[in-house]
């Protein structure tokens, strides 16, 4: 007790010092925390997609389709229940920088397959029956202010012209990691337009989605489809929707391997800071140790002191930090929305932000305590700091 | 007449310790920094030479790269034929109608799968592109399944080094050769004969176009010519500009994120600035109040002090480039947004960047200094003589 009361009172000696001190923690911890979030949001797209969805596509490489004949080929395979398709349509609305996701589908199965794109029954309806209708998310509505009833033209980068189409229904997202920014439409309304001006592009998909009865049967079944279509003209691979993802994002994962040595390059700068405050304060007060000491106090009080205060004046940070994560990923979330679809902090992210305080202080608290602990009391009192 | 410089140095020499911590907190900082600053660099620098600039390249309208464009035969002769295309020493038009796609590859490291631009080639190819030299093994025979891989592919593809082969489009294709394209983007392609690889791939259609200017000053009045003919649904960029928006997307993300990094990491470094110059202050107060005893005035001391903090910011600046310029040994490959196709690039080091960093790292000194030398400036006299 009079330990923790005397860390407490030498807090205070150097006001400034320690405000300065558990600011910078406080700072460093809240990027950490903010970093970590932005990687685990990169991987979110892959961590959320379900394990009973399929993904079909050539295996070349995605710039290349499959014809649509596949379609009831895939069918007939066993274990499948239901199967859609659909283009990477490309377009760009307006201009080039407000880019998201657009899709030509098939709108029957492909909402059939995603029940967590949530729309009324009578939106629902209204898009299947318009064959020049769309759908889009809550969260691309309100960055462009669409309203039901629209007219959107996207400027086409694979299918060259320009493409209207009539907005029919805004779903929004079952849980708060669906994907709420994109545009589907109709497939059949592209394949169209295409066997006019390009016959040769005509009737050919750039993927199949297949649901699976259960998620166990999915490797079965992905090695039924593509043997399936072994040696022939477009060969196929199949994966898990979330394989499929994980592609995509391992092929950027050096940008974020890079940002996970920045998170925790921070903790490291705030640690030299922290060591250098920590030695500074057990210089100042070596006289202080070597009197202490000649009043009958051992080197493991001392070593508690010095220690005591390194990590309170961490945790204290730490604490701040953890405390001021909250309103900036809120802020986040409300500001940088097109940017980020959530922005939530996980609970393990807030343990770490604490354990990373925590190590700052045992850390930058080692070598003054050693130094405290182990001073010889004749030469401490000598000593004019 | 003000305080001598090696009092301010001499000072920091005294407490080694503290300085080196505090520079080198500074010193991770301005090592962020610069090696942000050398990855948007690095980037740009691969993709700007890529291009050059009295080539043309002509995609579909609309068509925001290679990958997503297609020129049609009958587009591609009509083109050949105009007057700006260059003629070359053989008598041929320096021309190329290319195709570009991309497939999907397993690294040889981790086995991931990753998108890579495969492009077909006429001879003429490569005379649009001095960079390019064969480093090992021969050019491919037109009308063979045979390719030639860019050095990085090589390395770091399956499949891609010399001798070894890549299945795609039914058959094996065994690359002969191995090119080196220096540190532009062409080293993270494949490259084969055109004729084959669209008999492979069932198009059609070219990709792209690509021709040398005969005079690079016409290249306004072409473009305009070409994209208002009817016939015509292509649009012309000169090479380094269509290089320069591929890379925008990209650089764009790595600046601010950064920015964003630095602004936050140098806060933590400024406080330790400030906490080491208070310290500073504080244990020398009998020695200021003697400086200011035997005439030195307020102005000296203040600039005494802000020197040493500028000299702290220094220094840890020179500690962070140090650090950084190591960072040139590294390359990173990851995934061009703008084309979805695996690119590799390094980091690099150029003069405005070191110039960048020594002025943020002398701000950060600055900044970090200036409260506490103030606090030094104003003493009283007596009072901090008499201070123990």
């Amino acid at each position: 007790m009079f330990m923790l009361k005397y860390i407490i009172r030498n807090l205070f000696r150097h006001k400034l010092r320690s405000v300065l001190t558990v600011v910078g923690v406080a700072v460093a911890v809240l990027a950490f925390g903010l970093l970590r979030t932005l990687v685990g949001l990169w991987y979110a797209g892959a961590e959320h997609a379900s394990d009973t969805r399929l993904v079909t596509r050539n295996a070349i490489s995605l710039v290349f389709p499959l014809p649509i004949s596949y379609l009831d080929r895939i069918r007939g395979v066993s274990g499948v229940s239901s199967v859609s398709y659909g283009n990477w349509f490309g377009g760009i609305y307006i201009e080039e920088k407000n880019f998201f996701a657009n899709y030509a589908v098939e709108p029957r199965t492909y909402l059939a397959l995603y029940p967590e794109l949530v729309l009324s029954e009578k939106q629902k309806n209204d898009f299947i029956l318009d064959r020049k209708g769309c759908i889009v998310g809550e969260r691309l509505a309100k960055t462009y202010g669409w309203k039901v009833g629209d007219l959107i033209t996207l400027k086409g980068t694979i299918f060259p012209g320009n493409w209207e189409f009539v907005l029919r229904g805004i779903y929004h997202g079952a849980e708060k990691a669906t994907e709420e920014r994109l545009l589907l439409f109709h497939w059949s309304y592209l394949n169209e337009s295409v066997r006019q001006s390009f016959p040769s592009r005509a009737d050919q998909v750039g993927f199949f989605m297949i649901g699976v009865k259960r998620p166990e049967l999915a490797p079965e079944v992905s090695l039924a489809v593509d043997s399936m279509f072994k040696n022939s003209l477009a060969e196929t691979l199949t994966e898990t929707e979330k394989a499929f993802h994980m592609g995509f994002i391992a092929m950027t994962e050096a940008i974020m391997v890079a940002i996970q040595i920045v998170s925790y390059m921070v903790i490291a700068i705030i640690m030299v800071v922290a060591a250098n405050t920590m030695a500074m304060t057990a210089r100042e007060r070596i006289g202080e140790y070597a009197t202490l000491k000649t009043l009958g106090f051992k080197a493991g009080h001392l070593a508690g002191l010095i220690f005591g205060e390194s990590v309170a004046i961490s945790v204290l940070g730490g604490v701040l930090g953890v405390a001021a994560t909250f309103p900036v990923a809120h802020w986040i979330e409300v500001e940088l929305t097109q940017y980020f679809p959530f922005f939530s902090v996980s609970m393990e992210t807030l343990l770490l932000e604490l354990l990373a305080a925590l190590s700052v202080g045992v850390v930058s608290g080692i070598f003054p305590t050693w130094r405290g602990a182990t001073i010889r009391i004749a030469q401490g009192l000598k000593r004019i700091g | 007449m003000g305080i001598p410089y090696s009092y301010s140095f001499r000072n920091l020499w005294t407490r080694r310790l503290t300085t080196l911590l505090t520079a080198s907190g500074m010193g991770l900082v301005v090592f962020v920094f610069a090696a942000t600053l050398m990855l948007t660099e690095g980037l740009q620098k691969t993709l700007v030479q890529t291009g050059s600039p009295d080539n043309v390249v002509l995609l579909r309208k609309a068509a925001g790269s290679e990958v997503q464009s297609g020129v049609e035969r009958s587009q591609a002769a009509l083109l050949e034929s105009q007057p700006e295309v260059a003629i070359g020493a053989d008598g041929e038009p320096l021309l190329a109608k290319e195709v570009v796609v991309l497939i999907n590859l397993k690294k040889r490291v981790g086995d991931k799968p990753s998108n890579v631009v495969i492009r077909g080639v006429t001879p003429t190819s490569l005379k649009l592109r001095p960079a390019i030299r064969l480093k090992e093994g021969r050019m491919p025979r037109s009308g063979s399944a045979e390719v030639i891989a860019g050095e990085s592919i090589a390395r770091r593809f399956k499949g891609g080094g010399l001798g070894e082969t890549i299945r795609f489009g039914m058959r094996d294709w065994r690359v002969v050769g191995v090119f080196d394209a220096g540190s532009t983007g062409f080293s993270s392609e494949i490259w084969g004969d055109a004729d084959q690889l669209m008999q492979a791939f069932r198009r059609q259609a070219y990709s792209s176009i690509i021709f040398r200017l005969r005079d690079s000053t016409a290249f306004d009045s072409y473009k305009a010519r070409v994209e208002s003919d009817p016939r015509l649904t292509v649009e012309a960029k000169r090479e380094t500009q269509y290089y320069l928006d591929q890379s925008e997307a990209m650089s764009k993300f790595l600046n601010i994120l950064g920015m964003v990094l630095t602004v936050v990491f140098s806060i933590g470094a400024v406080i330790g600035a400030t906490i080491t110059m208070y310290a500073a202050v504080a244990n020398r107060v009998t020695e200021i109040g003697t400086l200011r005893a035997l005439g030195f005035q307020r102005k000296s001391i203040l600039s005494a002090f802000i020197v040493e903090a500028l000299f702290l910011g220094l220094c840890g600046g020179g500690l962070g480039l140090f650090a950084a310029s190591f960072m040139q040994l590294i390359t990173i490959s990851t995934m061009n947004w703008a084309s979805f196709s695996e690119l590799a690039f390094s980091f690099t080091l150029n003069f405005s960047i070191v110039w960048k960093s020594l002025l943020f790292s002398a701000v950060m000194g600055l900044v970090g200094g200036t409260l506490p030398a103030f606090r030094a400036s104003r003493m009283n006299i007596v009072e901090a003589l008499r201070a123990t």
